[in-house]
């Protein structure tokens, strides 16, 4: 079991951009060699549906996440805090998006 | 030149196609790692739509009520006109990614060539499928430059594919009949020519994986497109036509 998991290639995050002026988007993840092997391999995995123009790799271990039961401080302060929202001007018509 | 030889040289196109695809898709679900399943299976598919397209033209061009899969699925060994190399074993990992290598080198420059062919109808298809067969090229030549120089034993194995396939891509390079009468037409493409591009290439993909290109001398095999095939085609065929044969006109 433990060779195993020795002989493993590396985990890689897939980020795809469905077209230009769009973000990419993380779609999931696979396993590879190296990036340029990621690259493939998502092309591969991930593009077969003519889903995407541009294809972003990053190998998983250099993700850092906070911390799910750090949820309560980091986020719940924002939430009486009403006036950092944009709500209390009046849009002229022209601007569409906001 | 007659239809029968534009027919002929159709089928070879196809045939080519359909048994380097119908052996890829052996690997689905026994690839070395999913992501590799996933690649090799897309390429078996890239490959059996190219056959597709050249049947389709093949049946127009003959009439007589033929179709894509009277053509793919009722003719015997002996009319195949595949090249020897697409129909070898699958062996190991390293002999189906080499045996690709060869095989995509060849079809890149004749396609590139074909594209601009006096057959509209072939140079279409060729157009078409450049773009596939470009990415089969990369994937093929990135395997071979890993293998090649990577482990001891992923070179072990490379060095015994190329021992167990070189002798099979002479053949490419050897025009036959349906070949020499036309070229003169400009619709099939002068083999010298692509011989010229594709061992340029290999020779350069094989420095980089650092193996050796075997000597001029060894002999080479031949005979697949005038229907002179190994064992193996015959084993292909038994699986891949068993449905039809069995149950005639059976779809699905």
């Amino acid at each position: 079991m433990s060779t195993e998991i020795k002989n493993e290639w590396p985990l890689w995050e897939i980020f795809i951009r469905s077209k230009q002026g769009l973000d990419h988007k993380h779609v999931g993840s696979l396993h590879a060699t190296d990036a340029q092997m990621a690259i493939e391999n998502a092309r591969d995995v991930y593009t077969r549906r003519m889903e995407g123009v541009s294809i972003w790799v990053v190998e998983s271990k250099f993700i850092h996440a906070s911390n799910p039961s750090d949820a309560a401080s980091l986020y719940d302060p924002a939430n009486d805090k009403a006036y950092r929202h944009p709500t209390f001007y009046d849009l002229p018509d022209e601007v569409k998006n906001m | 030149m007659d239809t029968k030889t534009l027919i002929d040289y159709t089928l070879h196109l196809a045939d080519n196609a359909l048994i380097i695809g119908h052996r890829n898709s052996e690997w689905c679900g026994h690839g070395p790692i999913l992501e590799q399943d996933i690649a090799i299976t897309n390429i078996a598919l890239d490959m059996i739509g190219q056959a597709r397209n050249f049947y389709q033209y093949a049946a127009q061009l003959s009439g007589e009520g033929a179709t894509e899969d009277s053509l793919a699925y009722l003719r015997d060994a002996i009319d195949f006109k595949n090249n020897l190399l697409t129909e070898l074993p699958n062996g190991d990992w390293a002999q189906t990614v080499l045996r690709q290598f060869f095989f995509s080198t060849y079809q890149y420059f004749l396609y590139q060539q074909l594209q601009n062919g006096a057959d509209k109808q072939l140079a279409a298809i060729a157009e078409k499928s450049l773009k596939e067969v470009t990415y089969h090229l990369r994937w093929s030549s990135e395997w071979v430059i890993r293998l090649g120089d990577g482990t001891e034993e992923s070179k072990r194995r490379m060095l015994d594919a190329i021992d167990e396939i070189w002798s099979y891509t002479g053949e490419l390079f050897i025009p036959v009949n349906f070949e020499l009468l036309t070229i003169g037409d400009g619709i099939s493409i002068d083999l010298s020519m692509i011989k010229i591009s594709w061992d340029k290439k290999v020779k350069a993909v094989f420095e980089e994986a650092i193996l050796p290109i075997p000597a001029d001398t060894i002999w080479m095999q031949s005979g697949g497109k005038e229907g002179k095939h190994t064992e193996q085609l015959g084993f292909i065929l038994a699986e891949m036509q068993f449905l039809q044969r069995a149950y005639p006109n059976s779809n699905w």
